[in-house]
């Protein structure tokens, strides 16, 4: 098993990527993606629809396993057939478009859920603590709903306590805001930046331009399974460089 | 009690109905006991049914080809023959094959009775059945479902248990009701091989009273009666099992 390597300090990046490639049959989808992100950075991962975004985030957390091509989460290398999935899990957290729920559970037992059976915690602590992450989602009365109960936003509010009750160091937001209503996108990336501003490391995929613009402090264009562009937003939105990049912000700005 | 045994007597002499489970004491226990062996019967393979179910489905999506291939053939032997073909099998094939244990008195005795049979065969009658009714429901919760526990550290395992059969659960609790119901008549075959549940113990009666229409009467109803409570009890499930927004 790869277990936490006991060599890194947190001064190295908490997730290295090296020439990350992956094909679904014939297609292609990541053509040798690289990025080092430090503890506490937050990037966003932007590109047309097809570039794979998705495919480069759910391979940090082994959701998706590369075909070659190496990522170190705290050293921990993922592309490993020993890999030990828990120990990786823990570090990172992941949220998704679609929430994903669990629907036979009220919103407190899925925050509480995750640490009670798979890090087998002690139940009082847990409940202490998945209280006030949903505090902290503002969902406070909300605790009993199923999530059949509760609107997008809110759902997806459950899904990222949820996430943190496992206490990542790393969290990966999936096009987290696509799926909701215009109205509720706003209560989602209030709750994400909120948690940016707190210093947890974070790679959102997203086509909240504004929103990638106000908290990310590195952007990076994909198309076409490479990335063919990345910088700090000031000058990501302004000097694009490359014609691709050119042109999605032109169709997207 | 005394009053309903005297009523049936008078009705008996009156009209000629010849209700004797209820005025006969033999008789009566006869059918008490062919009552609650039909329900003891029922109970053992409604539960031993769904625990096959829930592992066949679950070996269904195994790894191992070899597990997959072996729960298909179990499926379409069950599924392709019918019941009392099947207890057949069971009880003089299979039962003349295995060993004989000596019983107090030195005489040689079946490893497993016709009760123990009759258990065996209905369970995977009904089991094959059940694992189909299961994956209907296993496929219903979707990936994206497993995935989000996947992302939490669960093991399949985990997945399996704390999700996603909960979920199925919900899904096929209609159809698994139906195949309950089946199953609960089905019971009614253990009388080919003798199992002394309430067909068996009616026929004693008939043939002792000559009383054929008043016990085939009696056990439609007291058929409609058993259905009635599981289908019942299934509902009341179904419906506190419901979630709110979920499946409807």
């Amino acid at each position: 098993m790869t277990s936490p390597d006991p060599t890194w300090t947190p001064d190295q990046p908490i997730i290295q990527c090296r020439d990350v490639h992956k094909s679904f049959g014939q297609l292609e989808v990541l053509k040798g993606i690289s990025m080092d992100l430090m503890k506490g950075d937050v990037v966003c991962v932007i590109g047309p629809s097809g570039s794979g975004k998705s495919t480069f985030i759910r391979c940090i957390n082994a959701l998706t396993p590369m075909d070659s091509g190496s990522i170190k989460v705290e050293g921990q290398e993922v592309n490993d057939p020993r890999l030990d999935k828990l120990a990786l899990r823990r570090k990172v957290g992941m949220v998704f478009q679609q929430y994903n729920l669990f629907p036979h559970k009220t919103a407190l037992e899925n925050v509480m859920m995750a640490p009670i059976k798979v890090l087998k915690e002690d139940k009082r602590q847990v409940e202490e603590r998945a209280r006030a992450l949903i505090r902290k989602v503002r969902l406070e009365g909300k605790e009993d709903s199923y999530p059949g109960e509760l609107s997008g936003g809110q759902q997806q509010r459950v899904a990222i306590a949820r996430s943190l009750a496992m206490r990542p160091d790393v969290m990966l937001f999936d096009e987290v805001t696509a799926a909701l209503d215009p109205e509720t996108v706003k209560e989602v990336l209030v709750t994400i930046r909120q948690l940016a501003e707190e210093g947890m490391t974070c790679i959102l995929v997203t086509h909240e331009m504004g929103f990638a613009r106000e908290v990310a402090g590195h952007i990076y264009f994909t198309d076409r399974g490479v990335i063919v562009e990345h910088g700090p937003p000031a000058t990501f939105f302004t000097e694009a460089k490359d014609p691709r990049t050119k042109e999605f912000l032109s169709q997207i700005l | 009690m005394e009053a309903v045994y005297e009523w049936a007597r008078v009705l008996y002499q009156d009209t000629g109905i010849n209700l004797t489970f209820i005025y006969d004491s033999y008789d009566r226990n006869r059918l008490i006991d062919g009552f609650l062996m039909t329900v003891w019967l029922s109970v053992i393979c409604l539960g031993l049914s769904v625990a096959i179910g829930v592992v066949g489905a679950w070996a269904q999506g195994a790894r191992s080809a070899i597990l997959r291939r072996c729960v298909a053939g179990y499926i379409e032997f069950f599924r392709n023959t019918p019941p009392l073909v099947q207890l057949y099998f069971f009880y003089f094939a299979l039962g003349s094959i295995m060993p004989t244990t000596t019983n107090r008195f030195g005489l040689p005795e079946p490893l497993l009775d016709n009760f123990a049979w009759a258990v065996i065969s209905l369970s995977f009658f009904a089991g094959a059945f059940n694992v189909e009714i299961f994956r209907s429901g296993i496929e219903a919760v979707p990936e994206s479902t497993k995935e989000a526990a996947e992302a939490l550290g669960y093991t399949r395992l985990q997945t399996y248990l704390e999700i996603v059969l909960p979920l199925a659960f919900r899904v096929c609790l209609p159809s698994l009701n139906n195949n309950l119901v089946n199953l609960v008549k089905t019971t009614t075959l253990a009388y080919a091989i003798a199992v002394p549940e309430m067909l068996y113990q009616a026929n004693q009666i008939w043939s002792d009273s000559v009383n054929v229409p008043e016990m085939m009467t009696f056990l439609l109803i007291a058929y409609v009666f058993l259905v009635g409570v599981l289908v019942w009890g299934m509902h009341r499930w179904e419906r506190s099992m419901r979630l709110p927004g979920f499946g409807s």
